[in-house]
Protein backbone atom coordinates (compact mmCIF):
# COMPACT_ATOMS: atom_id res chain seq x y z
CA UNK A 1 0.00 0.00 0.00
CA UNK A 2 1.55 3.19 -1.01
CA UNK A 3 -0.05 6.44 -0.09
CA UNK A 4 2.77 8.71 -1.01
CA UNK A 5 3.33 9.68 -4.50
CA UNK A 6 6.31 8.33 -6.19
CA UNK A 7 7.80 11.71 -7.02
CA UNK A 8 10.42 12.63 -4.45
CA UNK A 9 9.02 15.69 -2.70
CA UNK A 10 11.81 18.03 -1.69
CA UNK A 11 11.63 19.87 1.62
CA UNK A 12 11.42 23.54 0.67
CA UNK A 13 14.52 25.39 1.88
CA UNK A 14 14.04 27.77 4.80
CA UNK A 15 13.91 31.23 3.45
CA UNK A 16 16.80 33.32 4.65
CA UNK A 17 15.35 36.50 3.27
CA UNK A 18 14.32 37.68 6.75
CA UNK A 19 17.72 37.04 8.22
CA UNK A 20 18.99 40.58 7.51
CA UNK A 21 15.92 41.95 9.24
CA UNK A 22 16.57 39.92 12.36
CA UNK A 23 20.20 40.89 12.38
CA UNK A 24 19.31 44.54 11.87
CA UNK A 25 16.93 44.38 14.79
CA UNK A 26 19.69 43.04 17.02
CA UNK A 27 22.08 45.58 15.60
CA UNK A 28 19.80 48.49 16.44
CA UNK A 29 19.28 47.14 19.94
CA UNK A 30 22.99 47.06 20.61
CA UNK A 31 23.58 50.40 18.91
CA UNK A 32 21.06 52.03 21.18
CA UNK A 33 22.18 50.40 24.40
CA UNK A 34 25.89 50.70 23.84
CA UNK A 35 27.93 53.20 25.75
CA UNK A 36 31.38 53.77 24.42
CA UNK A 37 34.11 53.51 26.97
CA UNK A 38 35.87 56.83 26.83
CA UNK A 39 38.86 56.15 28.96
CA UNK A 40 41.15 53.22 29.32
CA UNK A 41 41.74 52.32 32.91
CA UNK A 42 45.22 52.64 34.27
CA UNK A 43 44.32 51.60 37.77
CA UNK A 44 42.73 48.43 39.04
CA UNK A 45 39.88 48.53 41.44
CA UNK A 46 37.69 46.06 43.17
CA UNK A 47 34.52 47.95 43.95
CA UNK A 48 33.12 47.48 47.47
CA UNK A 49 29.68 46.03 48.04
CA UNK A 50 26.77 47.63 49.86
CA UNK A 51 23.07 47.10 50.38
CA UNK A 52 21.61 50.60 50.26
CA UNK A 53 22.66 51.40 46.72
CA UNK A 54 20.90 53.63 44.24
CA UNK A 55 21.14 53.51 40.47
CA UNK A 56 23.10 56.18 38.68
CA UNK A 57 20.83 57.75 36.11
CA UNK A 58 21.93 59.76 33.07
CA UNK A 59 25.40 58.52 32.36
CA UNK A 60 26.21 61.61 30.36
CA UNK A 61 26.06 63.60 33.59
CA UNK A 62 28.49 61.43 35.49
CA UNK A 63 32.20 62.11 35.74
CA UNK A 64 34.40 59.32 37.00
CA UNK A 65 37.30 59.52 39.37
CA UNK A 66 39.21 56.27 39.66
CA UNK A 67 41.41 55.50 42.61
CA UNK A 68 43.42 52.34 43.02
CA UNK A 69 46.79 50.71 42.57
CA UNK A 70 48.21 51.09 39.03
CA UNK A 71 47.91 48.22 36.57
CA UNK A 72 50.59 45.53 36.69
CA UNK A 73 52.61 46.74 33.64
CA UNK A 74 52.65 50.28 35.02
CA UNK A 75 53.73 49.32 38.51
CA UNK A 76 57.41 49.47 37.70
CA UNK A 77 57.01 53.16 36.89
CA UNK A 78 54.27 54.28 39.22
CA UNK A 79 54.64 51.91 42.16
CA UNK A 80 51.90 49.96 43.87
CA UNK A 81 50.43 52.69 46.05
CA UNK A 82 46.87 53.72 45.09
CA UNK A 83 46.75 56.62 42.67
CA UNK A 84 44.09 58.85 41.19
CA UNK A 85 43.12 58.61 37.54
CA UNK A 86 41.21 61.43 35.89
CA UNK A 87 40.23 60.96 32.28
CA UNK A 88 43.16 59.14 30.76
CA UNK A 89 46.02 60.09 33.01
CA UNK A 90 47.25 59.78 36.53
CA UNK A 91 46.64 62.88 38.57
CA UNK A 92 47.21 64.45 41.92
CA UNK A 93 44.46 65.72 44.21
CA UNK A 94 45.49 69.25 43.22
CA UNK A 95 44.47 68.50 39.61
CA UNK A 96 40.85 67.95 40.57
CA UNK A 97 39.66 71.58 40.37
CA UNK A 98 40.92 71.74 36.76
CA UNK A 99 39.21 68.45 36.02
CA UNK A 100 35.94 69.68 37.55
CA UNK A 101 36.12 72.86 35.50
CA UNK A 102 36.70 70.96 32.27
CA UNK A 103 33.79 68.63 33.03
CA UNK A 104 31.56 71.58 33.79
CA UNK A 105 32.55 73.38 30.62
CA UNK A 106 31.65 70.33 28.55
CA UNK A 107 28.19 70.15 30.06
CA UNK A 108 25.12 72.10 29.18
CA UNK A 109 24.94 75.01 31.62
CA UNK A 110 21.47 74.12 32.84
CA UNK A 111 22.60 70.64 33.71
CA UNK A 112 25.75 71.55 35.63
CA UNK A 113 24.00 71.27 39.04
CA UNK A 114 23.00 67.73 38.13
CA UNK A 115 26.57 66.59 37.53
CA UNK A 116 27.55 63.66 39.70
CA UNK A 117 31.10 62.67 40.47
CA UNK A 118 31.40 58.95 40.79
CA UNK A 119 34.25 57.75 42.94
CA UNK A 120 35.41 54.34 41.86
CA UNK A 121 37.74 53.37 44.61
CA UNK A 122 39.50 50.12 45.34
CA UNK A 123 38.41 48.47 48.60
CA UNK A 124 41.95 48.26 49.93
CA UNK A 125 42.59 51.98 49.57
CA UNK A 126 43.16 53.99 52.71
CA UNK A 127 40.78 56.85 53.37
CA UNK A 128 43.56 59.45 53.30
CA UNK A 129 43.60 59.76 49.51
CA UNK A 130 39.80 59.65 49.34
CA UNK A 131 39.56 62.41 51.92
CA UNK A 132 41.99 64.54 49.90
CA UNK A 133 39.86 64.05 46.78
CA UNK A 134 36.68 64.91 48.67
CA UNK A 135 38.21 68.08 50.07
CA UNK A 136 39.30 69.14 46.59
CA UNK A 137 35.83 68.41 45.22
CA UNK A 138 34.34 70.53 47.97
CA UNK A 139 36.66 73.39 47.14
CA UNK A 140 35.68 73.10 43.48
CA UNK A 141 32.02 73.16 44.44
CA UNK A 142 31.41 69.69 43.06
CA UNK A 143 29.20 68.47 45.86
CA UNK A 144 27.18 65.63 44.39
CA UNK A 145 29.24 62.52 44.73
CA UNK A 146 28.54 58.85 44.44
CA UNK A 147 30.61 56.13 46.06
CA UNK A 148 30.46 53.45 43.42
CA UNK A 149 29.43 50.17 45.03
CA UNK A 150 27.87 47.05 43.72
CA UNK A 151 24.72 45.67 45.25
CA UNK A 152 24.71 42.63 47.48
CA UNK A 153 21.46 40.80 47.61
CA UNK A 154 20.35 40.44 51.20
CA UNK A 155 18.44 37.20 51.57
CA UNK A 156 17.51 37.77 55.20
CA UNK A 157 15.77 41.07 54.53
CA UNK A 158 12.83 39.66 52.65
CA UNK B 1 16.76 53.45 -33.64
CA UNK B 2 15.54 50.74 -31.52
CA UNK B 3 15.81 51.58 -27.95
CA UNK B 4 16.93 48.64 -26.06
CA UNK B 5 14.64 48.15 -23.18
CA UNK B 6 17.17 46.86 -20.77
CA UNK B 7 15.98 46.36 -17.27
CA UNK B 8 18.13 47.81 -14.55
CA UNK B 9 19.76 44.99 -12.78
CA UNK B 10 18.81 44.49 -9.19
CA UNK B 11 21.57 44.90 -6.66
CA UNK B 12 22.29 41.70 -4.92
CA UNK B 13 21.13 42.08 -1.34
CA UNK B 14 22.57 38.81 -0.21
CA UNK B 15 25.62 40.41 1.36
CA UNK B 16 23.57 42.85 3.38
CA UNK B 17 23.25 40.27 6.12
CA UNK B 18 27.01 39.95 6.29
CA UNK B 19 27.47 43.69 6.60
CA UNK B 20 24.84 43.84 9.30
CA UNK B 21 26.50 40.95 11.09
CA UNK B 22 29.81 42.76 11.02
CA UNK B 23 28.30 45.86 12.58
CA UNK B 24 26.38 43.76 15.06
CA UNK B 25 29.51 42.02 16.25
CA UNK B 26 31.28 45.36 16.61
CA UNK B 27 28.55 46.72 18.86
CA UNK B 28 28.29 43.44 20.75
CA UNK B 29 31.94 43.68 21.64
CA UNK B 30 32.00 47.36 22.56
CA UNK B 31 28.81 47.41 24.57
CA UNK B 32 28.96 47.49 28.33
CA UNK B 33 25.81 46.41 30.03
CA UNK B 34 26.78 47.15 33.60
CA UNK B 35 24.49 49.47 35.47
CA UNK B 36 26.36 51.82 37.72
CA UNK B 37 25.16 51.74 41.27
CA UNK B 38 26.45 53.43 44.34
CA UNK B 39 25.84 55.40 47.49
CA UNK B 40 24.78 58.96 46.71
CA UNK B 41 26.10 61.61 49.06
CA UNK B 42 26.15 65.37 49.02
CA UNK B 43 29.29 67.01 50.34
CA UNK B 44 28.96 70.04 52.58
CA UNK B 45 29.70 73.30 50.75
CA UNK B 46 33.17 74.73 51.24
CA UNK B 47 33.70 76.73 54.40
CA UNK B 48 33.84 80.45 53.73
CA UNK B 49 35.97 82.54 56.00
CA UNK B 50 33.59 85.36 56.77
CA UNK B 51 30.68 83.12 57.70
CA UNK B 52 30.27 82.66 61.45
CA UNK B 53 30.57 79.06 62.65
CA UNK B 54 27.27 77.26 63.11
CA UNK B 55 25.80 77.13 66.62
CA UNK B 56 27.13 74.28 68.72
CA UNK B 57 25.09 71.10 68.89
CA UNK B 58 24.32 69.44 72.19
CA UNK B 59 26.31 66.28 72.65
CA UNK B 60 23.23 64.24 73.51
CA UNK B 61 21.86 64.89 70.02
CA UNK B 62 24.95 63.53 68.34
CA UNK B 63 25.58 59.90 67.57
CA UNK B 64 29.34 59.70 67.37
CA UNK B 65 30.99 57.11 65.17
CA UNK B 66 34.76 57.01 65.11
CA UNK B 67 36.87 54.73 62.95
CA UNK B 68 40.59 54.51 63.52
CA UNK B 69 43.47 53.43 61.31
CA UNK B 70 43.30 49.86 62.64
CA UNK B 71 39.71 49.64 61.37
CA UNK B 72 38.30 49.57 64.89
CA UNK B 73 35.02 51.27 65.52
CA UNK B 74 34.12 53.42 68.51
CA UNK B 75 30.43 54.23 68.69
CA UNK B 76 29.18 56.46 71.48
CA UNK B 77 32.35 55.60 73.45
CA UNK B 78 31.91 51.86 73.03
CA UNK B 79 33.69 49.34 70.86
CA UNK B 80 31.41 47.98 68.23
CA UNK B 81 31.42 45.68 65.23
CA UNK B 82 30.24 47.20 61.95
CA UNK B 83 27.38 44.70 61.73
CA UNK B 84 25.89 46.03 64.99
CA UNK B 85 26.09 49.64 63.90
CA UNK B 86 22.74 49.62 62.10
CA UNK B 87 20.72 48.56 65.14
CA UNK B 88 22.51 51.02 67.42
CA UNK B 89 21.97 53.86 64.96
CA UNK B 90 18.32 52.89 64.53
CA UNK B 91 17.73 52.95 68.26
CA UNK B 92 19.29 56.40 68.44
CA UNK B 93 17.39 57.80 65.45
CA UNK B 94 14.04 56.64 66.82
CA UNK B 95 14.97 57.83 70.30
CA UNK B 96 12.57 57.88 73.23
CA UNK B 97 9.77 60.36 72.44
CA UNK B 98 7.90 59.20 75.54
CA UNK B 99 10.82 59.88 77.86
CA UNK B 100 12.54 63.14 76.90
CA UNK B 101 14.63 63.12 80.07
CA UNK B 102 16.75 60.20 78.92
CA UNK B 103 20.17 61.71 78.27
CA UNK B 104 21.31 58.88 76.03
CA UNK B 105 18.85 59.78 73.31
CA UNK B 106 18.36 63.01 71.35
CA UNK B 107 16.00 65.82 72.21
CA UNK B 108 12.71 66.36 70.46
CA UNK B 109 10.99 69.44 69.15
CA UNK B 110 7.81 70.23 67.25
CA UNK B 111 8.14 71.33 63.64
CA UNK B 112 6.52 74.06 61.58
CA UNK B 113 6.94 72.18 58.34
CA UNK B 114 3.53 72.31 56.61
CA UNK B 115 3.89 68.80 55.26
CA UNK B 116 4.54 67.34 58.69
CA UNK B 117 1.62 69.27 60.18
CA UNK B 118 -0.58 68.04 57.37
CA UNK B 119 0.15 64.38 57.90
CA UNK B 120 1.34 64.08 61.48
CA UNK B 121 -0.33 66.97 63.34
CA UNK B 122 1.18 70.16 64.78
CA UNK B 123 2.90 68.73 67.87
CA UNK B 124 4.53 65.64 66.50
CA UNK B 125 7.89 65.26 68.23
CA UNK B 126 10.81 65.39 65.86
CA UNK B 127 14.15 64.09 66.89
CA UNK B 128 17.12 66.46 66.70
CA UNK B 129 19.39 63.56 65.86
CA UNK B 130 22.65 63.99 64.04
CA UNK B 131 25.08 61.23 63.17
CA UNK B 132 28.67 62.31 63.27
CA UNK B 133 31.16 60.17 61.41
CA UNK B 134 34.85 60.67 61.79
CA UNK B 135 37.53 58.54 60.26
CA UNK B 136 41.28 58.47 60.25
CA UNK B 137 43.36 58.82 57.10
CA UNK B 138 44.40 55.22 57.63
CA UNK B 139 40.89 53.80 57.79
CA UNK B 140 40.22 51.41 54.94
CA UNK B 141 37.75 52.41 52.28
CA UNK B 142 35.97 49.11 52.77
CA UNK B 143 35.15 49.93 56.38
CA UNK B 144 34.12 53.45 55.46
CA UNK B 145 31.65 52.16 52.88
CA UNK B 146 30.39 49.54 55.33
CA UNK B 147 29.73 52.30 57.89
CA UNK B 148 27.99 54.51 55.34
CA UNK B 149 25.90 51.54 54.23
CA UNK B 150 24.90 50.65 57.79
CA UNK B 151 23.92 54.22 58.59
CA UNK B 152 21.92 54.53 55.38
CA UNK B 153 20.22 51.22 56.15
CA UNK B 154 19.35 52.46 59.65
CA UNK B 155 17.74 55.60 58.26
CA UNK B 156 15.81 53.78 55.56
CA UNK B 157 14.52 51.18 58.04
CA UNK B 158 13.33 53.85 60.45
CA UNK B 159 11.62 55.65 57.57
CA UNK B 160 10.03 52.44 56.37
CA UNK B 161 8.71 51.65 59.84
CA UNK B 162 7.24 55.11 60.34
CA UNK B 163 5.67 55.03 56.90
CA UNK B 164 4.28 51.55 57.54
CA UNK B 165 2.69 52.64 60.83
CA UNK B 166 1.28 55.86 59.47
CA UNK B 167 0.36 55.14 55.85
CA UNK B 168 0.45 51.34 55.67
CA UNK B 169 3.07 51.51 52.93
CA UNK B 170 6.83 51.38 52.93
CA UNK B 171 8.74 54.61 52.42
CA UNK B 172 10.48 53.19 49.36
CA UNK B 173 7.10 52.43 47.78
CA UNK B 174 5.85 55.94 48.55
CA UNK B 175 8.97 57.49 47.12
CA UNK B 176 8.92 55.49 43.89
CA UNK B 177 5.17 55.80 43.47
CA UNK B 178 3.75 57.64 40.49
CA UNK B 179 1.07 59.10 42.71
CA UNK B 180 1.65 62.74 43.74
CA UNK B 181 -0.03 62.23 47.12
CA UNK B 182 2.27 59.33 47.88
CA UNK B 183 5.27 61.43 46.91
CA UNK B 184 4.05 64.11 49.27
CA UNK B 185 3.85 61.56 52.04
CA UNK B 186 7.38 60.45 51.26
CA UNK B 187 8.47 64.08 51.48
CA UNK B 188 6.81 64.42 54.88
CA UNK B 189 8.66 61.34 56.11
CA UNK B 190 11.90 62.75 54.77
CA UNK B 191 11.26 65.97 56.69
CA UNK B 192 10.42 63.94 59.77
CA UNK B 193 13.54 61.81 59.67
CA UNK B 194 16.17 63.73 57.75
CA UNK B 195 19.31 61.80 56.95
CA UNK B 196 21.86 63.87 58.79
CA UNK B 197 25.27 62.29 58.51
CA UNK B 198 27.89 64.83 59.35
CA UNK B 199 31.44 64.04 58.42
CA UNK B 200 33.91 65.91 60.49
CA UNK B 201 37.03 67.28 58.92
CA UNK B 202 39.45 64.36 58.87
CA UNK B 203 41.99 64.14 61.62
CA UNK B 204 45.00 62.07 62.36
CA UNK B 205 43.41 60.07 65.14
CA UNK B 206 46.02 57.39 64.78
CA UNK B 207 45.73 54.43 67.14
Amino acid sequence: MQIRKKGKKEVPPVSTASLPDIVFMLLFFFMVTTVMRETSLKVTHVIPKAKEVAKLERKSLVAYIHIGPPLKPLQSIYGTEPRIQLDDAFALPSDIPTFVESVKSQTNEAEVPLLTYSLKVDVKTKMGIVVDVKQELRKANALKINYSTSRIIDKTAQ
Amino acid sequence: MARSKREIQEINAGSMADIAFLLLIFFLVTTTMDVDTGLMRVLPPPILEDVPPPPPVKMRNVFVVLANSQDFLLVENDYMQVEDLKDAAKEFIIGKPGNPGDERFPEFKASQDPLIIKYFGPNYPISKQIVSLQNDRGTSYQLYIAIQDQLAAAYSEVRNEVAMNKFGKKYDELKDSKNAVDNDKAKAIRALIPQRISEAEPKEIGG
